[in-house]
């Protein structure tokens, strides 16, 4: 019996890990994967996902709903960027970083300024469940299945619509795809906005399980960035394996060292994979298929 | 009764980067022909082509279609007004399946048409036995047959193919150039192609424009097709 309760301890807390880890990373894979734009704004797109979710949840919408609003004005917000500052340098990938990174500070600065160091978090919901000695949060295990709901959801996005097929026509021959009458900005704009409103979806679900300051968007930067390294451009074949791979690591030296250990071998296996496979884990499959 | 003009190109100038390439390109093209455009490697005939497209912006002069000019009209709405293109080098969507390439080529037309892959699977059956592959890792021959279904998915009133035959073995470029044929009998379809395959001109082409220095320079007519040696002459002005 106590072998199973140390299992299912695991098993949450490589659970807790994969949803954190795919959560934060897929909006900067899908604008890193299907527009090559590496993204240094993405932190604060979370931000704004987890700002304007709770401020309506305290406006007395319900928590799915508010997560919802969240989600979707960080989309509106990253196709206002997109269009303003991301289109002019799109045969300049070296330049977006600076510009993302700039609107990064400005972003953080802006809301420290006008909203003050701290916002009042709205609490977690669900309360929690017991298994032997330990005790669980619900509201963690609806995050696990949020992520997964996320993944199935990108992949019928892509897979199944008019949008996800043309968005990846256009990422793969631009040129070919404006010429057989699809709209190409139009396209990079909506990429950029479902990026962006994926990663303001992580910082609505994650907002009640965090204090809100005006620099929470770098706790998930780390994370968002080695699982998008690890896993390389494509978001099934990539971020999905990458997430599953970096938590396990996580979670078994977490629970074997505590959370310092984790993040380190987390850092450590990262590096390892970049020697060994430096265009990530969809990289290697890619060229295999070729 | 000669047919109307659908495409008129008066005074063509374009390039890339202010190197102009096109100087002055004029010549017209009646709906339901089948013209090839011929000349040697580096006269402005993949230019030409996708300067009437949009992907290259023209300088001076101007590209009509049906009498209205579409020159200040990015290329994908160049598409929609009925323009297809078949770009040199086929440029099929590598890691995308047969059929969701084909499902691209609706985008000109902006709507889904019942039936149309089927009719499409009628012409090549090759996409049919094929459809679930990943469009890169088939044969050059396969994948241009594909680059056509692709853009016919659209129902284009015109267009333009840029060298087929390259790269493609002989026979089964003589199974495009009679395809082509076919669906320019049955549906009505102008066909604009730039070519160098003697076989292929004469196998698909009503009528033939000469290209040379960036400007039409010949017109040579069905007689006159029939002569190789006169084609071969005009392949190496």
């Amino acid at each position: 019996m106590e072998f199973l309760y140390s299992l299912f301890s695991f098993l949450y807390q490589f659970g807790d890990a994969f949803a954190f880890l795919v959560l934060s990373a897929c909006g900067l894979a899908v604008i890193f994967g299907m527009m090559g734009v590496i993204n240094l704004a993405h932190g604060e797109f979370i931000l704004c996902g987890a700002y304007v979710s709770t401020s309506v949840t305290h406006m007395g919408v319900p928590l799915p709903l508010a997560i919802l609003a969240g989600s979707v004005a960080a989309g509106i917000a990253g196709m206002i960027v997109e269009v303003a500052v991301i289109r002019p340098l799109y045969k300049r990938p070296l330049d977006t970083i600076v510009a993302t990174w700039g609107i990064s500070m400005i972003v953080t600065q802006g809301t420290l300024i006008v909203l003050g160091t701290t916002m009042a978090g709205s609490g977690t919901p669900f309360g929690s469940f017991s298994i032997g000695n330990y005790s669980y949060s619900v509201y963690r295990v609806v995050l696990m299945i949020m992520a997964l709901v996320t993944l199935a959801a990108l992949w019928l996005m892509f897979t199944k619509t008019r949008f996800g097929i043309l968005a990846r026509a256009t990422i793969q021959v631009p040129h070919v795809a404006e010429a057989l009458g699809v709209n190409t900005n139009l396209v990079y704009s909506m990429t950029f906005g479902l990026g962006a409103a994926l990663a303001g979806l992580a910082g609505g679900l994650y907002a009640p399980t965090m204090t809100l300051v005006p620099t929470m968007g770098s706790s998930f930067m780390v994370e968002a960035f080695v699982t998008v390294v690890v896993g390389g451009a494509d978001i099934f074949l990539g971020t999905a394996p990458a997430a599953v791979v970096l938590g396990f690591i996580k979670a078994t030296l977490t629970s074997w060292q505590g959370q310092l250990a984790g993040q380190i071998g987390m850092l450590i296996a990262v590096i390892i994979v970049i020697r060994i496979l430096p265009r990530g884990i969809s990289g290697k499959i890619l060229k295999e298929r070729a | 009764m000669r047919k109307d003009v659908i495409l008129d190109v008066i005074n063509l100038n374009s390039g890339y980067g202010g190197k102009p390439v096109l100087q002055g390109a004029d010549f017209q093209v009646r709906e339901g022909e089948i013209v090839a455009v011929i000349g040697r490697n580096g006269v402005g005939k993949s230019t030409l082509m996708k300067t009437l497209i949009g992907l290259l912006p023209t300088d001076k002069g101007s590209v009509n279609l049906r009498g209205a000019s579409v020159d200040l009209l990015s290329a994908h709405k160049r598409a929609r007004k009925g323009i297809g293109y078949v770009p040199q080098g086929r440029d099929v969507f590598p890691r995308m399946s047969v059929l969701e390439n084909l499902l691209v080529g609706e985008a000109i037309s902006g709507r889904s048409i019942a039936g149309k892959v089927e009719e499409i699977y009628k012409y090549f059956p090759i996409l049919k036995e094929r459809a679930d592959q990943r469009a890169g890792t088939m044969s050059g021959g396969q994948q241009q047959q594909l680059a056509i279904g692709r853009v016919l998915m659209g129902e284009p009133s015109l267009i333009l193919l840029d060298e087929p035959s390259e790269g493609i073995q002989p026979n089964i470029v003589q199974d495009i150039a009679r395809i082509m044929v076919e669906l320019n009998r049955e549906t009505g379809v102008t066909v604009v192609f730039v070519e160098q395959n003697i076989d292929m001109i004469r196998a698909m082409a009503q009528r033939c424009y000469v290209m040379d220095k960036g400007r039409i320079v010949a017109e040579l007519d069905q007689d006159m097709l029939q002569d190789r040696n006169t084609i071969r002459q005009y392949l190496s002005v």
